[in-house]
């Protein structure tokens, strides 16, 4: 469970893969009778990915398959050209009947049209038109150069610290307060929020927010424990209830096809070219599989930098060796490796629960979270799937694995490893059973929001920071329309 | 040769997060593989790397001259100079090694734990079969210690721990050589220049897997 206790947040090192959660990922209890329902339909999420995509600039294609949504013409940027280990997997996945599609990321191929896309995010708002063609402007399309996971300098990967904080900083309406730690939300008499109480990370001092209104966006976790550390919106009972992560499992092969290619740069936009989404949905639905939701597929493969992973772990190759031939042999197998990592959807069970540990408290005297686990066989199943999957792709592209594809138990990663971390607070139709409505909104306390990934109350295989990003977007419509009625 | 500590602390953790793409590569099986753990006291945070650092700080190193020889000695064993490159030691590889296992993280904590005995077991092993010091023997003579150890599916039960001190250390040498730009020249990795336009791979790249 991963914190990331910095200005941006987890935008600083997400790998800016940003699906769309599809139709049937809105109502899965409708579809397979598992987890919740959504109090909304994707038709009320649609055009706020839309405004997300075009605001931060994400690459892909439509392809029109099922329960993965086209975004509308003109959104999407270009996707970058498939590497050679892409076009490789696409081919022998086919023979799978796997679909490989190009990927969606949050990089720009092309610069942002700053001519056309500010009027569509800002209608009638010529301030913020012009704030934000100017930054959008300042972004340059990517140079296929140093890893976005280091931070990008010419602004062409989305992170908010160079995409959402420098324009928000031109408005003139947004001040940041860094090295705070919030304890807690306060009440004013009455009902309803009045601000925070945070500690100075630098000298402990403990200080006050006043705030006509609050949102936290915490990440998920961290808004559940100062939620419970308030003592506030939790008449349902329900908060740290149904935390989700993302089911991961891994597997990867050596292609022998791959080896002694003539060098050439295959960089790219650091990242996943191309995907697959998941492509059983019928059999699913139709209980063939043995377990109830499913996963995409992000691979990786070629001469990427070299690291602490080039030219290590080659006995199973090679029989262990050293010297000239051991040189050799790395120039051989570098580059001829295929990883295959799925990513699937849990389903929110009673035995997954995050609440405040009785004792153990952080060094500013703030209890901490303790968490409960457990998967269940709908989530190790589906491991199990995805390692067959993956082993019959590098078999059918002739590779070899070093190991047997392993079971789901013990492929499947530790909750809190993927963090895709979701729940805990999640919204829905009943006040007694969420503890927010569709828009973020506390049912006790109306002026209190929460726009982080706490509210999800599915977490379907499609990474959720575009999900949160664009409940962040359809909440702050909400909350300036009630701002603006007087009702806040 | 030795290089100053901003650098090596920069090549250290450069090397560190350059995992490929997905963290796909960090969960396959070997020595990849992440020690997730951490330790119950943590570490602080990551020391500054704008800043000049010396000698001592932000942490001790650990190899002293005897051991820095060793270190060396079995660096360039594994990766010795060929007609395409010079050696692990000579691109600074035993500094490299220095700043890892003397680094707090959880993963570089549990790397010390098998290269520090390790050191001092092949010490030990040349001095027994050979009456020398590692660094001092002949090149054959390495080479016969070499051999019992470089395969930890083929060593022999007794040499069990030494192997996976080998296969340890040889993952490390290859990982600090091959972040080098030495060693990124050497291996083919011609990434990680500037581009207008990423045109994929080039026609003769996808004839020769059946593409084109």
């Amino acid at each position: 469970w991963w914190r990331a206790r910095m200005l941006g947040g987890r935008t600083n090192h997400w790998g800016r893969i940003s699906l769309r959660n599809g139709p049937y990922d809105f109502k899965p209890q409708t579809r397979d009778g598992l987890g919740f329902d959504w109090p909304m339909g994707y038709e009320d999420l649609a055009p706020f990915y839309d405004k997300v995509e075009m605001l931060i600039g994400v690459y892909g294609s439509n392809e029109g398959l099922e329960n993965t949504p086209n975004s509308s013409p003109g959104v999407l940027l270009p996707p970058p050209k498939p590497r050679v280990s892409d076009l490789l997997v696409r081919k022998h996945a086919a023979k799978l009947k796997v679909p490989v599609i190009p990927g969606h990321r949050a990089v720009l191929t092309k610069k942002l049209d700053d001519a056309r896309i500010p009027k569509l995010l800002h209608p009638g708002n010529a301030k913020a038109q012009k704030i934000l063609a100017e930054d959008m402007r300042a972004r340059a399309a990517c140079f296929f150069a140093t890893p976005c996971g280091r931070g990008c300098s010419i602004r062409a990967n989305y992170q908010s610290t160079t995409v959402h904080l420098p324009p928000a900083m031109a408005t003139g309406n947004l001040d940041i307060v860094t090295d705070a730690m919030v304890r807690a939300v306060t009440k004013r008499a009455g009902g309803g929020a009045d601000g925070v109480i945070y500690i100075d990370r630098r000298t402990g001092a403990e200080h006050r927010a006043k705030a006509r209104v609050v949102v936290l966006a915490a990440s998920a976790l961290e808004t559940v424990r100062i939620l419970l550390n308030s003592g506030v919106a939790n008449g349902s009972g329900k908060v740290g209830k149904y935390i989700m992560d993302t089911v991961g499992a891994n597997f990867g092969g050596q292609v022998p096809m791959l080896e002694g290619l003539p060098p050439h740069n295959e960089d790219g936009v650091d990242g996943g070219h191309m995907y697959v989404p998941w492509w059983l949905y019928k059999e699913q639905v139709a209980g063939k599989l043995g377990f109830a939701r499913g996963y995409h597929i992000e691979f990786d493969g070629g001469k990427t930098m070299p690291g602490m992973g080039t030219g290590a772990g080659l006995e199973w190759l090679n029989g262990g060796n050293y010297g000239k031939k051991f040189k050799q042999d790395a120039r051989r197998y570098y580059g001829s490796f295929v990883k295959f990592a799925g990513r699937g959807e849990m389903i929110p069970n009673d035995d997954c629960y995050a609440e405040l540990d009785p004792t153990t408290k952080d060094k500013f005297g703030i209890p901490v979270l303790r968490f409960h686990w457990k998967w269940s066989d709908h989530e190790t199943r589906q491991a199990a799937h995805m390692q067959k999957t993956f082993a019959e792709i590098i078999d059918a592209m002739g590779g070899r694995m070093a190991t047997p594809p392993q079971s789901g138990e013990k492929a499947i990663k530790q909750g809190g490893i993927i963090i895709h971390e979701v729940g805990g607070a999640i919204m829905g139709d009943d006040p007694a059973k969420s503890v927010t409505n569709s828009f973020g909104q506390s049912w006790e306390m109306k002026n209190l929001f929460i726009t982080d990934g706490a509210t999800l109350c599915s977490n379907a295989d499609k990474n959720p920071t575009l999900t949160i990003m664009a409940l962040a977007w359809r909440a702050a419509e909400h909350m300036l329309g009630l701002m603006k009625r007087k009702e806040l | 040769m030795s290089m100053d500590r901003r650098t090596t602390l920069k090549w250290m953790f450069a090397a560190a997060a350059t995992v490929p793409g997905l963290d796909a590569l960090a969960d396959t099986p070997g020595p990849q593989a992440r020690d997730v753990a951490g330790t119950q006291a943590g570490y602080g945070t990551d020391p500054a790397l704008m800043k000049e650092w010396h000698a001592g700080g932000p942490w001790p190193l650990t190899l002293g001259a005897p051991a820095r020889l060793t270190t060396a000695a079995l660096c360039d064993l594994i990766i010795p100079a060929d007609e395409v490159s010079p050696s692990a030691s000579a691109v600074g590889v035993v500094d490299f090694i220095d700043e890892w296992i003397s680094a707090p993280y959880p993963q570089q904590r549990a790397d010390r734990t098998i290269i520090l005995p390790g050191l001092t077991w092949i010490e030990a092993e040349a001095q027994a079969r050979f009456g020398n010091s590692f660094a001092a023997l002949e090149s054959v003579q390495r080479e016969a210690i070499a051999n019992d150890v470089c395969s930890v599916g083929k060593a022999a039960p007794q040499s069990a721990t030494a192997a996976r001190f080998f296969a340890k250390f040889r993952d490390l040498t290859a990982g600090g050589f091959y972040s080098t730009p030495v060693g990124m020249k050497d291996i083919g990795y011609v990434g990680n220049v500037p581009l207008a336009k990423f045109d994929g791979p080039p026609t003769e790249v996808l004839k020769k897997v059946g593409l084109a």
